[in-house]
């Protein structure tokens, strides 16, 4: 039981083995692991269960697939061999190191806004990073898109560099909450729609978006489809522990929480919130039309049998287990793809300090046909003071197709 | 050819609650553990799926969830003069299998013992005289009720217990069990809605001036944030416990209440699907080094482990330590041996009051949802005058109204055609049933051993059951049962049928998952296979965490006091043993 002891001592023994590294240097390492934490490297740069930084899964974008790459500092595969303004003009730029132009699924149209020092900071951290030999071939698009040189028409059309630009009439935590959310945070990526050319569309920032078989819901403070009805508590709830009274975080955004909203500071988060809820207006929300009355009836019929169970008859849902249906943002997206695909597929919630349960969602996709979950998708988006559209069988079937590819 | 892997601090065999519990304790210390589990993973979501969760055929009729006797069976007979033969189906208990175990699929009865259950011998000699239990083995466990106060609360807040307190630090509360020993808290939960009827026994109950009090429960009568942080959701009332996975997060469990917060801890690791064959001794037999278990495709692996758990289903735990030599197994002849001495059981019998103008909706139900009368429970009254000791909790808790199962009729009804249709029919709402569950007293001649004969699908010997109701414990449900009698008359039905309890245990019909002791503990290490911390006292790297410590069986069901023995024994691997590991905690 030697070994048993030891364990128990391991505490004294970390502190001895901390390698000796300047105080205001280690500083900056710890206020770049935040902005690492920031820019959710880990999202996209480590695959699940491998080994950190060094290479993801695959993004499947509507154009083709690119691979995350190694970004440790590795010196065949990795970074080791960039400088720091290297680093810095990629982030500023997409333009690597060696002039290699990199595609916007690396999202530096977001991090241009970054400032010099959390990028500087950023870079230092990422030095400190375990090396990891793992060759990725981050190309994998087709030809032309393959030749990166087509990313200078892209930029010139899509792309300024720029830097954050504080608006003096606001709050200091106001300023905070834009410059994480459109720099480092790079909510945008997701939630902001695209161009026909994959590009933000600045008019309708951060007002949803479909990307990778999931629908980023709307988060400005629009009333009927975006974080209207969240406090600012509840928005920090949600991105501190996935979980909130009105919804739980599923698909990518689960992950995003994991990796790095669940780390943020809380004065960021609530900064984020005061911001996420100065967006937006209300001016143009419709009602959408009353639902076909059949239909209602048949979706009725099937939200008993299938759903009341866990979401309750009235859609009022569980506490933090069961998300409510009621007022919930997922439901009352215009676009269905995300509730689609959380009925076919089922969807688990994030583990995290704050929220640890991870209660699940069955799959359905095996005992309710596209027609049913259409109606009653139809019947919970039209009812309890919901009004967001009908959905066709043929929106499930999309979705279906999708998942079994 | 075995494969030896590289070292763990601690290897637990079985992950169930024992084994979680314990897993999570010691992780906490910082421990690396691995669970080794016999069955498959098990998660709410995809197991207890909540579309197919309720398939009464799949799961109870066809036991989907258990363990199957090609797996592992035993063979058993009623005393030492036959011949065992294998049971060839499990029929009067069903014992667990995979991730969470028992636990899965259990009811949620939730008691403590109290102290007088832990003194048993020491009491019933101080009351009745020696005399009385001369036909008995009955122990004292070396552990008080107040001593154990502390780890029932720990397993309750854990679970989330639905209950309300009798007596809170000696005051008695009203609406709870005035039998009870002093509890520093109430349950974290209130009790659950009660249905109509355990809300009608309980009323005849008090009419008759007896006590009866909501049954603690685990299930949950709201949503409940455990002290993991790990939330609970109320119970739909659904009726689908016993026998199946809770698929609304509200069930206790250790899928519901442990496993999210153990499973993402980077020093704990379970692999399923693998089962351990033995523990592994050192030359001399007096530490173990490891286990050797073997997974699906028959690869055999050596674990190398500091220390073994052995948290396996009791009667699991105390078959291991007979497979590794773990102790001496126990000879009735001459009363030598612990592995294997005071195997008990739990004696139950029930009542079923039939009525014309009733409606109890048996179909609103959970599988803790009920109304105990303890009057007759233990040593709650006074046996003087009565010619058994031991008794038990006379519990109304109508568990399920589940159509293939829940079928009463009036006795004399054909058992199939029309009559029994149309009986079957009048009988579903109608009818009342409640039942007792009685005390298990050890005797010389019940116990398990190693088959002489038939072997497993390894070439393991199965293990021997020997085991018939004793006559103490056959009065003792005797007179339950004309207690039981007493409130059936009060009920004022047009009919009620006793199903007492008769010699000549029958292993084919069910009767109860409450098989106990086989691994005992105790302060002799001659009448007790383990110290009162669950320590084997002959390889002290080794604990037995379950059932199989009961020196004898209460008449409650035996979860609670599992789980208290669990929190205990971790507290005193995390407190004392690893202060200096490998050695007894206690000198015997």
């Amino acid at each position: 039981m030697r070994t048993l002891t030891a364990i128990l001592a391991a505490g004294a023994a970390l502190l001895a083995i901390a390698p000796a590294i300047a105080a205001d240097q280690a500083d900056q390492i710890i206020r770049g692991q935040y902005q690492a934490v920031l820019g959710d490297c880990a999202g996209c740069h480590t695959r699940p269960g491998g080994k950190p930084l060094a290479g993801g899964l695959p993004l499947e974008t509507p154009f083709g697939a690119l691979v995350p790459p190694n970004i440790t500092p590795d010196h065949e595969t990795g970074i080791g061999n960039w400088s720091e303004s290297d680093f810095r003009n990629m982030m500023k730029t997409g333009i690597g190191h060696n002039g290699v132009r990199l595609y916007p699924a690396m999202p530096y149209a977001a991090y241009t806004k970054m400032n010099e020092q959390d990028i500087s900071d950023l870079w230092a951290y990422l030095t400190t990073v375990d090396p990891v030999p793992n060759k990725v071939e981050a190309n994998q698009l087709p030809f032309p898109l393959n030749i990166r040189l087509a990313m200078w028409g892209w930029n010139l059309l899509n792309f300024t560099e720029s830097a954050f630009t504080p608006d003096p009439s606001k709050s200091a935590e106001w300023n905070r909450g834009a410059y994480i959310v459109q720099g480092a945070g790079h909510c945008g990526t997701c939630h902001t729609p695209k161009s026909f050319l994959g590009a933000d569309q600045d008019s309708v920032f951060l007002q949803g978006a479909s990307l990778q078989g999931w629908f980023a819901p709307d988060i400005t403070s629009n009333a009927q489809s975006g974080l209207g009805k969240w406090s600012q508590e509840d928005v920090v709830a949600y991105l501190k522990t996935g979980v909130n009274a009105r919804s739980i975080a599923s698909g990518p955004m689960a992950e995003a929480v994991e990796n790095s909203t669940s780390k943020m500071t809380d004065p960021d988060l609530k900064a984020v919130a005061v911001y996420l809820k100065s967006l937006g207006s209300d001016t143009g929300n419709t009602q959408a039309p009353k639902p076909d009355e059949a239909r209602m009836a048949a979706g009725e019929a099937i939200y008993h049998d299938n759903c009341s169970a866990c979401h309750g008859g009235d859609g009022a849902g569980a506490g933090a287990l069961f998300p409510p249906l009621v007022g919930n943002s997922i439901v009352a997206q215009g676009n269905a793809e995300t509730l689609a695909r959380v009925v076919l597929a089922g969807s688990q919630a994030v583990h995290t300090a704050g929220a640890p349960t991870t209660p699940a969602m069955p799959s359905l996709a095996w005992r309710l046909k596209d027609q049913e979950i259409a109606d009653v998708l139809t019947y919970v988006r039209g009812s309890w003071g919901n009004s967001a559209p009908a959905v066709s069988s043929d929106d499930i079937a999309a979705v279906r197709k999708e998942l079994l590819r | 050819m075995t494969t030896i892997l590289p070292r763990k601090d601690v290897v637990i065999v079985g992950l169930g609650w024992t084994g979680a519990i314990l897993a999570h304790e010691l992780t906490d210390q910082g421990l690396d553990v691995l669970a080794i589990e016999r069955g498959p993973w098990r998660d709410t979501a995809t197991d207890f799926n909540i579309g197919y969760a309720q398939d009464e055929l799949r799961y109870s009729i066809r036991r989907d969830l258990f363990l199957q006797p090609a797996v592992e069976t035993m063979t058993m007979r009623n005393d030492p003069s036959q011949t065992a033969l294998p049971m060839r189906d499990f029929g009067s208990f069903l014992p667990g299998n995979g991730v969470g175990g028992a636990g899965v699929h259990w009811n949620g009865h939730t008691w403590r013992f109290w102290d007088s259950d832990f003194q048993t011998k020491t009491n019933l000699t101080k009351r009745y005289g020696a005399a009385r239990i001369a036909d008995l083995q009955v122990e004292d466990w070396g552990v008080t009720g107040a001593e154990m106060e502390p780890y029932y609360d720990q397993f309750e807040y854990l679970a989330g217990i639905s209950g309300k307190a009798g007596n809170i630090k000696g005051k008695l509360q009203e609406g709870g069990n005035p039998f009870e020993d002093p509890r520093a808290r109430d349950y974290p939960n209130p009790p659950m809605e009660m249905t109509y009827a355990p809300t009608l026994f309980a009323n005849v109950g008090r009419s008759m001036g007896l006590h009866p009090f909501p049954t603690p429960s685990a299930n949950m009568s709201r949503a409940y944030v455990n002290p993991l942080g790990i939330t609970m959701g109320q119970c739909t009332y659904c009726g689908f416990c016993e026998r199946f996975g809770c698929a609304n997060y509200s069930k206790s469990s250790a899928q519901t209440t442990i496993l999210p917060v153990l499973m993402k801890k980077a020093n704990f690791e379970v692999r399923t699907d693998s089962e351990v064959l033995h523990v592994d001794l050192a030359a001399g037999g007096k530490s173990a080094r490891g286990v050797t278990y073997v997974d699906t495709s028959g690869q055999e692996f050596f674990q190398p482990a500091d220390l073994v758990l052995l948290c396996a289903y009791g009667l699991h735990n105390a078959r291991l330590m007979m497979l590794s030599g773990i102790g001496k197994i126990y000879d009735p002849n001459t009363g030598e041996g612990t592995v294997g001495r005071n195997y008990c059981y739990q004696t139950n019998a029930g009542v079923q009051v039939f009525f014309d103008d009733k409606n109890f909706n048996p179909f609103i139900a959970a599988g803790a949802l009920g109304q105990t009368i303890d009057d007759f429970n233990g040593d709650a009254f006074d046996h003087g005058a009565l010619d058994f000791v031991g008794g038990a909790g006379i519990n109304c808790i109508p568990t399920n109204g589940r159509p293939i199962g829940t079928r009463p009729t009036l006795p004399g009804t054909p058992k199939w055609g029309s009559a029994w249709k149309k009986a079957t029919v009048e009988g579903y709402k109608s009818t009342l049933g409640y039942s007792s569950q009685g005390s298990s007293y050890a005797t010389r001649t019940n116990y398990l051993d190693l088959d002489p004969t038939y072997k497993d699908r390894f070439g393991r010997p199965l293990m021997r059951m020997t085991f018939d109701f004793p006559d103490n414990d056959i009065r003792m449900s005797n007179y339950l049962c004309d207690r039981m009698e007493d409130i059936a008359k009060a009920f004022g039905g047009k009919q009620y049928s006793v199903g007492r309890r008769k010699k000549g245990w029958d292993s084919v019909p069910y009767q109860s998952t409450h098989n106990t002791g086989g691994a005992i503990m105790g302060t002799d290490p001659k009448r007790s296979a383990v110290n009162t911390f669950l320590q084997s006292w002959d390889v002290p790297n080794v604990f037995v965490i379950g059932a199989s410590a009961f020196p004898q069986n209460a008449g409650k069901n035996p979860t609670g006091t599992v789980g208290a023995l669990a929190f205990r024994a971790a507290d005193a691997i995390r407190n004392q043993y690893l202060r200096n590991p490998g050695a007894p905690l206690v000198r015997a």
